[in-house]
């Protein structure tokens, strides 16, 4: 057994702040072939249940290993239909590769790693790749996708697949979703996106953009139009602030605005791209998942002198991906731990000039599990910075729930839907992704397009 | 509306000022200021933008409120239009106020007397109506015994604040339509974050339309001013660019 996990080449770590390309560089051909030789090809396979789409884990890998490159493909894209995207976003240690028996050696196959080298070798070597199979003749059902991110997108493609004519409604100008205004360009390049946008489409799905469903048209609406189901795939994407005094002062944003401006409007790219984004000297971003992660890290490529990352938990409660932290921190941004905001202070002309803080400590698990912070009297300090991001957490964003009738929604603004088939209460809407879980990962928005589509195609049959 | 002009553009937020479905049509009016407006005017019949979003925002409440006064500052006598013309339908007596820095920037004065009982015509210079600011025609007509029941202003933000300053002694209700930086509209970015009687609101989907006697004035000047020198920078790169000084 071969217990030496292959390193994934990255970016040195001082030169990649700089810049927005992609830190994880992928693997050789030799690094995958020795990768995928390390999988014993168990025969319990528990990697296969520990992935939310149930990907053939084992089947892929062997052909890896043996370089049959088109087969690994077709294994993975039978379960799979974006997995450029998720061998790198995919928080793997926690799913297929926290159930690999080579775990208790602490020696997990780097399913992830390969997924991303399987996934690259398509999208470059197209015409090695067999003719796709042949579509199924239209079965004249029509299904309206609303949203084309993760869920969105899969749900489409899987029906799609069924022979059912399936129109995507997205929004903003381009397709994807978080895939393109929340992540950034250095972890997901826009390219590979866009190249899985249209693997979509080259499957017959119809992609509108600019449509603002709820505003252009509701759902009821689109119901009366001819359409037979409804899938509502709009996502979590209404910012959440810290509701504290002088939050609305110039150079504080939510992260969403900081990552759109930056990663769907290129900011980074200002002035030939129009979108600008002021960026200071000394920013702070208030939060510790994957997307204040993300917008730290987009700070520094953006020209910030420090950049920090202010979390009101210690560094074991972090939610973000390890992998991501660790690439942070080695990027140099400084994590003060046990902080939290109370108030920010401005210069008087408008602009943020200073954060006042207070620091924690940790009590008795809340309900999410974790340690509950508690302010430390008399901690109070002030952090000089010039810039704020703010990356606590979305929710959905109302709109849909407002302007559908008959929709059940929680206390959080999510939609309820069954976890098993996704069906919201509303006759002919099924619901999928972060409207229904709230802000979760690409991989279990896929995974509920999946369970939606298995549905809606039962239903639409027996119609 | 919002629209982008090509895959390297800002999203920009413009009024409707008309539409017409059966030709499938919308009606944009804007002033050239930066980059993205000149470019704009510099487009011809048949040329095509990436992109164009909406209707986005919740619309003017139209209501009988007996008389109303709308006022238009320059170029929003724009969006005024509809609403001036939609207030006139609910039955309402419309009394209109256009003003203008000078002549060359009335605008609409023709289109915005046929949907009003009366229109009143300001130049800031005096070069053409009577001269003065809007505001000083407002204040005449609140002061007379005519009962109003609702004054709509929209127009730069600081005529706009003046508006809701000569209303307030008054208290006659007062609706402004607010125009802050807007990146995607639809309510998820936070970038148009107005206070509004101390609450943040986002304009993009919580208005346009606010009660201007609640409005923080200065948060919105200030939250205006973010991008001041891009917008300098943008435009004379590409005035650069073009040879076009204007």
């Amino acid at each position: 057994m071969n217990l030496n996990r292959v390193q994934m080449p990255r970016q040195e770590a001082a030169a990649r702040a700089k810049n927005f390309k992609e830190v994880a560089l992928g693997y050789t051909p030799e690094m995958a072939a020795e990768e995928a030789g390390r999988c014993i090809q168990c025969p319990k396979r528990p990697c296969v249940a520990g992935c939310p789409v149930n990907i053939d884990i084992p089947e892929f890998i062997k052909a890896v290993r043996e370089g049959k490159m088109a087969e690994a493909v077709t294994v993975l894209k039978s379960k799979n239909a974006l997995p450029g995207i998720c061998g790198r976003v995919c928080p793997q240690e926690t799913q297929c590769e926290e159930q690999c028996t080579l775990l208790k050696q602490k020696a997990s196959v780097a399913i992830g790693r390969l997924e991303r080298y399987v996934a690259d070798w398509e999208r470059q070597n197209k015409a090695a790749m067999p003719p796709v199979a042949p579509l199924p003749s239209p079965t004249g059902k029509k299904v309206a996708v609303i949203g084309s991110g993760p869920s969105g997108l899969t749900t489409a493609a899987e029906l799609a697949k069924k022979g059912h004519t399936v129109t995507i409604f997205e929004a903003l100008h381009v397709g994807g979703g978080v895939l393109m205004y929340g992540i950034p360009e250095f972890r997901l390049p826009k390219e590979i996106v866009q190249n899985e946008i249209n693997f979509v489409k080259s499957l017959g799905v119809e992609l509108v953009l600019d449509a603002v469903i709820g505003k252009c048209d509701t759902i009821d609406e689109i119901l009366t139009e001819g359409y037979d189901a409804v899938f509502l795939g709009t996502g979590a994407g209404l910012p959440m602030f810290l509701n504290i005094p002088g939050e609305n002062a110039n150079g504080i944003y939510s992260a969403n605005e900081w990552l759109t401006r930056t990663n769907l409007m290129k900011a980074y790219l200002f002035p030939d791209y129009d979108t600008p984004l002021k960026v200071g000297k000394r920013v702070a971003v208030i939060g510790g998942g994957n997307v204040a992660m993300d917008a730290a890290r987009c700070a520094l490529r953006l020209g910030a002198q420090e950049v920090y990352i202010v979390y009101r938990r210690s560094e074991a409660e972090l939610p973000a991906r390890r992998e991501e932290v660790e690439n942070a921190m080695e990027e140099g941004i400084i994590f003060k731990f046990l902080t939290n905001p109370t108030k920010f202070l401005d210069d008087g002309k408008g602009w943020v000039t200073g954060m006042e803080c207070v620091q924690m400590e940790l009590g008795e698990p809340d309900v999410s599990g974790r340690r509950r912070p508690i302010v430390k009297q008399g901690s109070e300090f002030v952090m000089n910075i010039d810039t704020v991001v703010v990356a606590l957490g979305t929710t959905p964003n109302p709109l849909i729930a407002a302007t559908t009738a008959g929709l059940k929604t929680t206390g959080y603004g999510t939609v309820v839907a069954d976890e098993t088939n996704c069906k919201t209460v509303k006759d002919k809407v099924w619901a999928g992704g972060d409207i229904v879980t709230g802000a979760a990962t690409v991989i279990s928005a896929m995974g509920a397009g999946k369970r939606a589509a298995a549905d809606i195609d039962t239903y639409l049959k027996r119609q | 509306m919002v629209l982008t002009k090509d895959e390297k553009g800002e999203r920009i937020p413009l009024t409707i000022a008309d539409s017409d479905a059966h030709a499938g049509t919308v009606t944009i009016v804007f002033m050239e200021v930066g980059k993205t407006t000149r470019e704009l005017g510099l487009l011809q019949t048949g040329d095509t933008i990436m992109s164009l979003t909406g209707p986005l925002g919740l619309p003017t409440h139209i209501e009988n409120y007996g008389t109303v006064v709308c006022v238009a500052g320059g170029f929003a006598v724009a969006p005024v239009m509809p609403i001036a013309r939609a207030m006139k339908q609910a039955g309402n007596k419309v009394i209109s106020i256009l003003g203008a820095r000078n002549k060359e920037l009335i605008f609409w004065e023709d289109e915005l007397r046929s949907v009003s009982d009366k229109l009143i015509v300001t130049t800031d210079d005096g070069t053409y109506g009577r001269k003065g600011l809007v505001t000083e025609p407002l204040k005449e007509i609140l002061e007379s015994c005519e009962k109003i029941g609702l004054v709509v202003a929209i127009g730069p933000s600081v005529m706009m604040k003046f508006c809701a300053k000569t209303t307030q002694p008054f208290g006659v209700k007062t609706i402004v339509s607010l125009n802050p930086v807007m990146v995607d509209g639809t309510g998820m970015c936070g970038c148009c974050r107005v206070v509004v009687g101390g609450q943040t609101k986002f304009a993009c989907v919580d208005g346009p339309d606010f009660d201007a006697h609640q409005v923080d004035w200065d948060l919105l000047a200030a939250r205006q001013r973010t991008y001041v020198e891009e917008e300098k920078q943008a435009l004379e790169s590409w005035q650069c660019r073009c040879g076009k000084y204007s």
